[in-house]
């Protein structure tokens, strides 16, 4: 009689891959939900302009590729990354700003290195850091005021009209980020002076804390699902908190550290974006350093360079630096005293 | 009712915990709900020499013979090896290769025994009480009883109730923890034949003398638990309940759960005092030493929803599972494969008709519903999962990138070696990755590598002998003939310098004459001259007279020599093929050597008393007297390089077994090879010393 011959174990856990993008995506919806609440339809709308892009990206690359398409697109790494760009693009950011991020990153950022699971870096970072330095006009003018500062806020069709370039954009609508007006403003006045501004709220920034507290609240679901470590994201917290506190305790000098953490996209940054587990880390210990540094370098752009805001550029940089982390912080194995480190080459004995 | 058992099973110990590991569905219900039943005598049995670790079992019986239940069919053949055993009475059929429970589905070598249905024992040599019985004693007796690792490896029992060489044993585990999902034939065990894994436990420990005995058993099995406190009361065994956690089991995961010892890469639990048993093991220890009965039968579990009637049986070693099967309730339709083993190590059949052996701990029938097939593989997303559940510490995601990209030097830098294989990583993959197949590949690549790459070696350090000696010889070839071409040259100049001698006379005469112009001086000097031109005309003379006989008496030592070479040669014959003309041929040869040192001597004498005269004809008797020594020295040399090469072959080819042996000739050869190269050397230096 034939018998099936397969290699152990027989046994499978039920963690998919598949089910873990999933929850990725659906624990990002508080965070967008907050975004539309205190930022109008804009982040709605790229998400699925985006998702509606790297859809058609994916499975044009994978067709020209030669893969199963159906198979390939059910890992839904495609729609976390045209996710995270419609979350992270500013809310007015006109339709092809969307669609070069997007297409980039899943063309460029992923594809042309293998497909998923063989991308270097980030892919909607790649996408994002490129259209910031491209269009940084459209990458910086396009942010929404908060729509409790507004009298008339714009309709999803007013909305739709402005992403589309059916209609200009007014002044009213758009504003400078919190990070931003911080950091221009301190150089010439107090703490106190600056926050008077409506876009800082009660001390925070206003809109932009609840957003972050949702993205915070999406990803200790995540934590308990053990869908992504929690290495990650509280090294990337200390990473920024550290600095901040050091450099940042002088309110009339900095930004305090509550704007740091509630401000900008620390959260979705800390639990969506350094946790892409492809382009990061994969050991314990080299996690923690990742975080860290994606946290530390957050800071010091935002500190001292001259963007408003540094995740991107962050998270890329590190992306490089991680499979060195890799190769020196390997765990001690079982049996022996010490851990090993570096390369076999580099081994002395 | 689980909470009020969990309440009473307090540890007095602590326990410590190893990293990662997991909790798949443990299934164990499926079979322990029902005692351990007597599976009946089949048609055939199936005898496999080879049921453990080491070497296979040699047959003492015939095709034909008549053997009664627990007669000895084969011995163990050397130190790791164990004795088998009939299961029942009955004849031996067959002596044959047949396909074996093994993952390759490989054929071996079994004992195929017809039973007569009697089922008679042979006499069994029982004890009462083990305590009167030397630890030699007790040692054999497991030996002949052919205990071998019940829980899966079969490691000969026996050779781990001895202590290790230069320590105690500081502490005896008996493994009860049996983790691997769907298993219950350690549970079933415990509960119903406490005593007897207690009692044999003890036997074990009385051969150890152990600083302390533990029970490791997971929280999951409380009856068994209970079971087992009954049965260790007045003893000094101590049961240490552990978390229920996939591998807990694993011996090295379960010696470091119980005493925070980790057994160091590479070494064994005895190199750290401690030795580790199965359950089962401990049984049978109990069977053999108190009632003399070898291992014939062992308690296996039947479980998957491909049998209808699970549980566990007590089957007779060697029981065809196709058979087996079909007297529980075997419903091929419901499933694909057939698993011996757990789902977390097992592996899967080739064909039903294998026989049940010593490590047969479970036969698995899943259905789909079971164990559903795995879905196809998916990228890797270095997730991190598998280096959480890996319970040796390793990075499981890393070590796939390098055994995929056959980059095996960064694996092993990456401890792959200390990989235990245990499923961990591919269970919880969410990509479905089946990491472990990788491993084993990558393992099996670089045990192959290491052996190529010694072979190799080996073939190089010949190749490069052979090229040295060539070469060698070679320069040597080139050296003599321009030693002969010098000496030709000088023996021309010699001559040419003799017959110079005249006319420099002369030349000399008329030098001396010129300034002399004192008729005295002139006849003083005429006188002189006549005087020198006789003295050179004798020398003249000298060389005429005596170069011929140099040469005859230089022809008669070469002639000697080369005899007595040849007289060497028939020794060297005769001390190989025929002993009795040793004697002759030796006297002879010391004969003939004394004849080359006459001749010698007296070429040497000639030469000398010539040298003295004419310097040239100094040199070839520097260069030639040394030349047959060199000769000598070349040819043991070159015999011993040449022998070196032969035994280099000899190695590549050997049997694993020789392989020790022949390495030790081959160094003791080099040595040889290198102090006749020295030989050679320092004659050639002291030649060169000469000529300089």
């Amino acid at each position: 009689m034939a018998l099936l011959t397969l290699s152990s174990p027989h046994a499978k856990g039920p963690q998919r891959t598949s089910t873990m993008m999933r929850w990725v995506i659906a624990m990002t919806l508080p965070g967008l939900f907050m975004q539309t609440l205190f930022f109008g339809w804009g982040n709605l709308h790229n998400v699925l302009w985006c998702t509606l892009v790297a859809i058609a990206c994916e499975a044009a690359v994978l067709k020209l590729r030669k893969r199963p398409i159906g198979f390939f697109l059910n890992d839904y790494s495609a729609v976390v990354t045209a996710v995270l760009l419609g979350i992270a693009l500013p809310p007015f950011a006109p339709w092809w700003v969307s669609l070069v991020a997007t297409s980039f990153a899943i063309i460029f950022a992923k594809h042309i290195y293998g497909g998923m699971g063989y991308n270097p870096f980030n892919p909607a970072m790649v996408g994002y850091a490129l259209v910031l330095v491209s269009f940084p006009v459209a990458m910086t003018t396009n942010w929404a005021t908060p729509l409790p500062l507004l009298e008339q806020p714009a309709s999803l069709l007013d909305t739709l009209n402005i992403i589309w370039g059916q209609i200009p954009i007014t002044d009213a609508l758009t504003g400078a980020t919190p990070l931003d007006t911080y950091k221009h403003e301190i150089a010439h006045s107090l703490s106190d002076t600056v926050l008077e501004n409506p876009i800082f709220g009660a001390g925070f920034s206003l809109g932009w804390e609840w957003v972050n507290l949702a993205f915070l609240a999406g990803g200790l679901v995540l934590l308990a699902l053990k869908v992504i470590p929690w290495q990650t994201p509280v090294g990337l917290l200390v990473g920024l908190a550290i600095p901040s506190l050091l450099l940042g305790s002088d309110a009339d000098q900095t930004a305090p550290l509550v704007i740091h953490l509630l401000s900008g996209a620390t959260m979705l940054a800390a639990f969506f974006i350094a946790t892409d587990p492809v382009s990061s880390c994969t050991t314990t210990r080299g996690r923690l350093i990742y975080g860290f540094g994606i946290g530390l370098l957050t800071y010091i752009i935002r500190a001292y360079g001259s963007y408003p805001d540094a995740i991107a550029f962050s998270v890329l940089l590190m992306n490089f630096a991680a499979p060195l982390i890799d190769v020196y912080t390997q765990p001690r194995t079982y049996g022996y005293v010490d851990a090993k480190r570096g390369s076999k080459a580099k081994e002395k004995n | 009712m689980s909470a009020s058992i969990k309440g009473k099973l307090i540890n007095t110990r602590t326990l410590s915990d190893f990293h990662g590991g997991i909790h798949p569905n443990e299934m164990k219900s499926l079979s322990n709900l029902t005692p351990i039943t007597k599976a009946a005598i089949p048609p055939k049995l199936i005898l496999p020499l080879q049921q453990h670790i080491g070497k296979a079992s040699q047959v003492i019986v015939e095709v034909g013979q008549h053997v009664l239940k627990g007669e000895k069919l084969a011995d163990a053949d050397g130190m790791i090896s164990v004795a088998l055993h009939a299961p029942t009475s009955g004849v031996i059929d067959n002596i044959l290769d047949h396909p074996i429970a093994h993952p390759s589905g490989q054929t071996d070598l079994c004992i195929i025994l017809t039973p007569d249905g009697k089922d008679e024992w042979c006499e069994l040599d029982a004890c009462e009480h083990y305590e009167h019985l030397s630890v030699i004693k007790i040692q054999s007796k497991v030996r002949e009883a052919g205990v071998a690792g019940m829980g899966g490896a079969g490691f000969p029992t026996e050779v781990k109730l001895h202590p290790p060489h230069h320590d105690k044993v500081a502490t005896l585990i008996l493994n009860a923890v049996e983790c691997e999902p769907y298993i219950t034939a350690d549970d079933r065990l415990m509960r119903e034949r406490a005593s007897e894994v207690v009692q044999g436990m003890e036997i074990m420990a009385y051969a150890l003398q152990p600083g302390e005995c533990l029970i490791g058993i997971e929280d999951n099995k409380p009856e068994a638990i209970t079971a087992l406190r009954e049965a260790v009361k007045d003893t000094r065994i101590e049961i240490c309940v552990i978390p229920t956690k996939y591998p807990s089991g694993g011996e090295k995961q379960l010696i470091k759960i119980l005493t925070d010892k980790e057994v160091p890469s590479g070494k064994i639990p005895a190199d750290i005092g401690v030795m580790c048993q199965n359950v089962g093991t401990a049984a049978a220890i109990y069977r053999a030493v108190r009632f003399g009965e070898p291992l014939i039968s062992r308690v296996t579990t039947l479980t998957g929803e491909g049998i209808q009637q699970r549980g566990n049986v007590e089957v007779l070693l060697g029981t065809p599972i196709d058979w087996l099967l079909s007297q529980y309730g075997y419903q091929a339709e419901k499933t694909e494969r057939l698993i011996m083993g757990g789902p977390m190590m097992g592996f899967t059949l080739n064909h039903a008709n294998t026989p049940i052996v010593k490590t047969t701990n479970c036969i698995l029938a899943p259905s789909a519903n079971d164990l559903p097939l795995p879905p196809p593989a998916q990228a890797c997303i270095r997730c991190g999962l598998c280096a959480e559940a890996c319970p040796a510490t390793l990075l499981p995601q890393q070590l796939y990138w390098f055994s995929r990209a056959q980059e095996y030097d960064k694996a092993e830098h990456h401890n792959l070696l200390d990989c235990i294989e245990c499923g961990a990583c591919s269970y919880v993959c969410p990509s479905s990755i089946p990491l472990v197949q990788y491993y084993r590949h990558a393992k099996g690549e670089i045990k192959q590598l290491k052996q190529d790459q010694q072979k190799s070696d080996q073939a190089r350090e010949r190749f490069e002998a052979r090229q040295f000696r060539l070469e060698r010889e070679q320069a040597e070839k080139d050296a003599k003939r321009k030693a002969r071409a010098e000496a030709a040259a000088k023996a021309q100049a010699a001559k040419k310098a003799a017959e110079a001698a005249q006319p420099a006379d002369v030349n000399q005469k008329t030098d001396s004459e010129s300034p002399i112009t004192d008729p005295v001086d002139t006849k003083k000097a005429s006188i002189q001259a006549a005087l020198e031109r006789s003295q050179a005309k004798k020398s003249v003379q000298a060389i005429e007279i005596e170069v011929p006989d140099l040469d005859a008496l230089k022809t008669a030592w070469d002639k000697t020599q080369s005899k007595l070479e040849k007289m060497h040669d028939a020794l060297d014959n005769a001390k190989e093929n025929n002993p009795e003309q040793v004697e002759k041929l030796t006297r002879a040869v010391e004969k003939n050597q004394m004849r080359v040192n006459q001749a010698k001597q007296a070429w040497e004498k000639a030469s000398a008393s010539q040298s003295l005269e004419a310097q040239p004809s100094i040199v070839p008797e520097a260069e030639k007297a040394p030349a047959p020594d060199i000769d000598a020295l070349k040819t043991t040399f070159e015999k011993s390089l040449a022998k070196l090469e032969k035994m280099q072959d000899a190695l590549n080819n050997a049997q694993p077994e020789q392989v020790e042996k022949l390495t030790r000739a081959v160094d003791k050869n080099k040595v040889r090879v290198q102090s006749a190269e020295q030989a050679l050397k320092d004659a050639k230096q002291s030649i060169q010393d000469g000529e300089l």
